[in-house]
């Protein structure tokens, strides 16, 4: 006896809500507008109260979480205007030793060494890679692959800044809160200001950098100076993150400047979905937990980082973010093929 | 004269570090940032064979850079094949292949003075009154005819022409019948088998350590940035400027200024000639 074989095939049907854009919603009632806030408020939500309820350990893997995030973030800034960076740790070590130059040898209070190191890393790094702004794609990853491990063995060899022993016993943040906080009242701020960054006309001009900078420059934009701004708000978002973790842990030591820096947020976007900030913040979030569950592998940490890495680019290329994105946006039904 | 000698060895260190990059990159357009890992995987297996399976040197150093090439050739089947044509894939999946590697041979306890190579040649020999040992010899003979061989091997054999072919146009280079995963796969093998051989003769110089690796890519790429891609001669200019600016940098200022020299020399360049020294037009469109 022979039994009919039921065939079935997936439908898939986009939101009403939707229109043609991915960004553009027509909103007809309060159960559309709580479809296009919930996935920004409740992961906010619970970023901002997981605190309250977890301490100790944990609280310091969301500050870590939030660190990377935030390199994640300059990260995707660069490569949304075509700087595909190699170096996230040039930004963040600059920004962590200038704090932390300023507190050891200058005494200055912790409120202005956290706002004068995010600028002023900001455009020391901006300044820096200036000259190489002209480089494209691989060549401009060569530099900044280059840049931080040259800044490290300069403070190695040259004794300045504390050399090889860092510079410690620097100030703490008055309060446990405000440390806990101002991360995370900053991750929060940079991701939803980059988003809006980026698809205002601003930032349009950068990521059209990236399609075609022949078009751009025909359009009689100078592409140079926009890559240079794009650099300075890139490397002061990092900068902030360096300097941030130079009061944190009230020392700053030429580990700042390790590949470790530059390969976990790299991880982190390609795991979230590189081309959407949502993404590389989703992908810190994602990975911080898991690299602080292989903490027990000590030195083997930093190969498993690259087996991700290369795992995501390989197997996942459109990341996490973008395949969820798409599933939130459209009915799936199975019906029967007759 | 001290400065002539010297500058000229460690100018054709350079080059033999820059060799196998320049090869595969420059030749075939395969960016292989894996090539200082597969450089210190080169003296780990060398010194495996003859301290673990107790080779002699003669029949371990054909068997490393065997060993190497044929991970090359893994490397482009295995990863960089799935992300051909993405040229930023391409550089984060042999970057982080390179960084594993090294992180795993350091994990593994792959430093220390136990890890030493001995030299070929024992004795010295005196040159317009410096003294060089042989091992030095050895490194500036073989770094000259690798650059030979190179420049010969793709501008006058079939596999080399068709490497350049790849990098040109590769459609073009399909349609005459240059298969590409073949003929791309066999660069990255022969620049990894060239990682291998200036493994092989640099490394009983000094101390082996897996961050060496590190360093090595990083002289790769700078000479590749200096000299600009596809040109044979800009490799060996490029490697003799950074070399005798090192050299001199370390003897009248101070070791510690070296290091800056590499990076010294890639801003300069761009700032005055983009395309490298002796790169063409096609390729300053390419990179600025």
């Amino acid at each position: 006896m022979q039994e009919a074989e039921v065939k079935v095939r997936k439908r898939r049907l986009e939101r009403a809500i939707k229109a043609r854009t991915d960004t553009v919603f027509v909103i007809a009632s309060p159960g559309d507008i709580l479809y296009v806030l919930a996935p920004r408020v409740v992961p906010m939500a619970i970023l901002l109260l997981l605190p309250l309820f977890v301490g100790g350990y944990h609280s310091k893997v969301i500050v870590h979480a939030c660190v990377v995030g935030l390199l994640a973030l300059s990260w995707e800034l660069l490569a949304s205007c075509g700087l595909f960076s190699l170096g996230q740790s040039l930004f963040f070590g600059v920004g962590a030793y200038m704090a932390g130059a300023m507190d050891k040898y200058l005494h200055l209070p912790i409120w202005v060494t956290i706002p004068v190191a995010t600028l002023g890393g900001g455009a020391l790094c901006a300044l820096l890679l200036a000259p190489v702004v002209r480089l494209r794609g691989v060549y401009f990853a060569m530099v900044t692959l280059m840049l931080p491990i040259l800044f490290k063995q300069i403070i190695e060899a040259w004794g300045i800044l504390g050399g090889t022993h860092g510079l410690s016993g620097l100030t703490a943040f008055p309060n446990e809160w405000l440390d806990k906080y101002l991360i995370i009242v900053a991750f929060i701020t940079v991701l939803f200001g980059l988003r809006s960054l980026i698809t205002s006309d601003y930032g349009l001009v950068l990521k059209a950098i990236a399609d075609d900078d022949r078009a751009v420059m025909s359009a009689g934009i100078n592409i140079y100076s926009r890559k240079v701004q794009a650099l300075f708000i890139a490397a002061s978002v990092a900068s902030f993150a360096g300097a941030f973790i130079t009061h944190h842990y009230q020392f700053a030591g030429f580990s700042v400047f390790a590949l470790d820096w530059a390969i976990l947020p790299l991880a982190a976007a390609a795991v979230g979905g590189t081309g959407s900030f949502a993404g590389a913040a989703l992908g810190s979030m994602i990975l911080v937990p898991l690299s602080e569950a292989l903490r027990a592998m000590g030195g083997l940490r930093m190969a498993i980082y690259c087996a991700i890495l290369v795992f995501a680019v390989l197997a996942l290329p459109e990341g996490i973010f973008r395949f969820l994105e798409r599933k939130y946006q459209e009915f799936e039904t199975v019906i029967e093929v007759k | 004269m001290w400065l002539i000698v010297y500058g000229i060895i460690s100018s054709v260190i350079l080059a033999l570090y820059a060799v196998g990059f320049s090869l595969t990159y420059g030749v075939s357009g395969l960016p292989n940032f894996a090539h200082g890992a597969l450089y210190i995987l080169g003296g780990y297996a060398i010194w495996n064979l003859m301290n673990v399976a107790g080779l002699s040197i003669i029949a371990a150093a054909p068997l490393t850079v065997i060993t190497c090439g044929l991970l090359g050739f893994g490397l482009y089947w295995g990863l960089l094949l799935r992300v051909r044509g993405i040229p930023l894939s391409e550089l984060v999946v042999t970057f982080a292949a390179g960084v594993a590697i090294l992180e795993l041979l350091t994990w593994s306890g792959f430093y220390g003075i136990r890890y030493s190579l001995p030299v070929f040649w024992e004795e010295s020999i005196e040159i317009f009154s410096v003294v060089i040992d042989g091992q030095r010899i050895l490194v500036l003979a073989t770094g000259v005819a690798l650059v030979i061989l190179l420049h010969l091997f793709v501008r006058h054999t079939r596999t080399g022409l068709a490497f350049r072919g790849l990098a040109q146009n590769e459609r073009t280079a399909l349609s005459v019948g240059i298969e590409a995963d073949w003929i791309g796969s066999l660069s990255v093998a022969m620049g990894s088998g060239l990682a291998a051989v200036a493994a092989v003769v640099v490394l009983p110089l000094g101390m082996m350590e897996a961050t060496i690796g590190y360093e090595v890519l990083i002289y790769a790429l700078a000479v590749a940035i200096v000299g600009g891609l596809e040109s044979t001669t800009g490799m060996v200019l490029a490697s003799f400027i950074i070399g005798f600016a090192q050299t001199a940098a370390a003897r009248y200022i101070g070791p510690k200024w070296m290091i800056i020299v590499p990076l010294a020399a890639i801003v300069l360049v761009l700032v005055v000639r983009p395309s490298g020294l002796l790169g063409k037009f096609k390729e300053l469109e390419e990179r600025v």
